[in-house]
């Protein structure tokens, strides 16, 4: 190498030159794709916020729902849709969430590769069934003949929240340092004490994470509950999981198609309710989920 | 497991400078068919999907001994010591032949569970791998789990003592393994294979991560812990094996057609002789530096 042709550099270049602009120009394009997606959000939580705000009061979660052709039915609440949603998500969490935690242990810690990726596999064409497609499987198995219910509803969302919980649970547990398997079951540990007395403790908190985001990603689903358990429900709070239960996104459903602009207003102040809580979640999961990383690397 | 043999006990206070002169003072070894046997492994052969590691290994283990396994890197020295307590099972693709006798008793075949193998035969990994909770649960959390709840608090001390670490940890026992140094990670580390009482300690290159300080206390531990448990120790390094072993094997990488290779034991004998007198040019050509 001889050292002549480092006064190159300094030489304009037409060759370079266009390289700048080519890479300031990506850039750029990048830039703006970032800030569309940024942007929608934004407009879509102040488009939301803005229509809902004449409903947006606490009598919107504790009153009872009038129907629109009696009188008062300005004034209603939608207290019905809030409870259900709570029973509903709730009784979804309780099914999907240890079965999912379970599935992940199985996966990772007791199959043989070859099951390993084929229940993988199931998890993924199970997250990729559309929620009207379970909400058919659903109505189909637990409707029919028996009625709807805020169990069948929970139980349709549950379908829907197992591959969620499962898939992030089988991450976090991969995250964990085999090395403290290792440890355990070289003292002559068995497998699922090991699993149960080092593994999990290290994952836990990764695996809350997982079922907080699917909770976030589940509270929303409208398609499933109408054919499940939004069908003749009270018009008060109804906590009885054996009824028809509205939910909060079937309400939005319903009050979208009435003719009363109070209605409408209505419909908007729920979604917008819906939205901050899917928010909240999303963030104190991706705020957990730092917590559980960190952890997990002070132990590596 | 009291019986101690004049022959192979070390004077605990034994520093840098006369360990590293250990095998030129060491008392000859009785003649092997009077040691006790521990281990007697036969055409022990492992392979790793269609791989052989290792082939045709035979040698026994004697009690109360330390017994290095030395040779150059992936000559399978810690494959054959996950044999003995089958950590190799963990690996889905790995499959063994011929037998590896504890005590007479096969335990290389199907039908002997590996969780009650590992019970008595403890292990104590290359990386200080603590758990991630306190000093004083790092220690107890075994015995917990394996049922020995009794003198707890007693257990944990005397272990923390045998692994020389006691008088460092005793007044932060609660707070976390994690927080101590890489050596006195290690050295807890060795605390929780012995608290459970193992019989016999296989010890995967235990110091390749630690500096020379904390590697001197952790060889100190293994000459004054030999009177109670036997021990194997893989080693990348010969002066460690030259310090430590009484009996040191070395293995080494052997070579067929088609790009094959595989490890094989060379050589077992006393560690004086193999470091002085060995009867193979290859350890010959290892222990004097000039290959591996």
């Amino acid at each position: 190498m001889s050292a002549a042709d480092f006064s190159a550099l300094q030489r304009p270049n037409d060759r370079l030159r266009r390289r700048r602009v080519a890479n300031r120009g990506m850039e750029i394009l990048a830039w703006l794709a970032a800030a569309i997606a940024v942007g929608i959000l934004g407009i879509v939580v102040w488009s939301v916020a803005k229509r809902g705000a004449a409903a947006l009061n606490l009598g919107l979660i504790t009153k009872s729902q009038v129907q629109f052709a009696l009188p008062g039915a300005a004034e209603g609440g939608l207290a019905n849709a809030f409870a259900g949603s709570l029973v509903v998500v709730g009784l979804a969490t309780l099914i999907a969430l240890p079965v999912g935690i379970l599935v992940a242990i199985y996966v990772n810690e007791f199959a043989p590769p070859s099951i390993r990726s084929f229940v993988g596999l199931t998890l993924d064409v199970l997250n990729g069934i559309p929620a009207i497609v379970i909400g058919i499987f659903v109505f189909g198995l637990l409707v029919v003949g028996h009625g709807y219910s805020g169990y069948a509803g929970g139980f349709a969302l549950a379908v829907l929240m197992l591959p969620l919980v499962a898939r992030t649970s089988i991450e976090v547990l991969l995250l964990v340092p085999g090395s403290l398997r290792e440890a355990s079951l070289g003292l002559g540990v068995p497998r699922w004490r090991t699993t149960l007395g080092i593994v999990l403790p290290q994952a836990i908190g990764g695996i809350i994470t997982g079922a907080v985001l699917a909770v976030a990603r589940v509270a929303g689903e409208t398609a499933p509950l109408l054919l499940t358990c939004a069908v003749g429900v009270s018009n008060n709070a109804d906590f009885n999981p054996t009824h028809p239960l509205q939910t909060v996104p079937t309400a939005i459903f319903e009050l979208s198609e009435s003719a009363l602009p109070a209605d409408h207003a209505r419909a908007w102040a729920a979604a917008f309710v819906l939205l901050m809580f899917i928010l909240v979640t999303s963030l104190t999961a991706r705020w957990l989920a730092e917590r559980t990383r960190r952890k997990l690397r002070r132990a590596a | 497991m009291s019986q101690v043999r004049g022959d192979s006990v070390s004077t605990p206070s034994s520093t840098i400078e006369n360990a590293v002169r250990v095998e030129m003072k060491r008392q000859p070894l009785p003649s092997r068919d009077r040691l006790e046997q521990v281990f007697e492994v036969q055409d022990l052969t492992a392979i790793y999907g269609s791989k052989p590691a290792l082939k045709n290994v035979s040698m026994e283990v004697h009690k109360n001994l330390v017994t290095a396994v030395i040779g150059p890197s992936g000559c399978g020295k810690s494959t054959f010591i996950r044999c003995f307590n089958r950590m190799n099972d963990l690996v889905p693709s790995f499959s063994q032949t011929g037998t590896i006798r504890y005590h007479g008793q096969d335990i290389s075949s199907k039908d002997v569970d590996p969780v009650a193998v590992r019970r008595t035969i403890g292990m104590v990994f290359q990386r200080p791998n603590p758990f991630p909770k306190s000093i004083h649960d790092n220690v107890a959390w075994g015995l917990k789990v394996l049922g020995m709840k009794d003198n707890l608090s007693e257990r944990v001390e005397k272990a923390l003592t045998q692994a020389a670490l006691w008088d460092e940890v005793k007044d932060r026992l609660k707070q976390s393994a994690l927080g101590l140094s890489g050596g006195q990670q290690q050295r807890l580390c060795i605390a929780r294979a012995i608290a459970v009482e193992p019989d016999v300690v296989l010890m995967d290159e235990p110091a390749s991560a630690l500096d020379p300080i904390a590697t001197q206390a952790i060889e100190q531990l293994l000459h004054e812990l030999k009177s109670e448990y036997s021990f194997v120790i893989v080693t990348h390094n010969m002066q460690q094996a030259a310090r430590v072993a009484d009996m040191t094997a070395f293995f080494s990488i052997s070579r067929g057609g088609e790009g094959d290779r595989w490890g094989e034991l060379i050589e077992y004998d006393a560690t004086e002789k193999i470091f002085t007198a060995p009867s193979d040019k290859r350890t010959e050509d290892y222990v004097t530096g000039r290959f591996g």
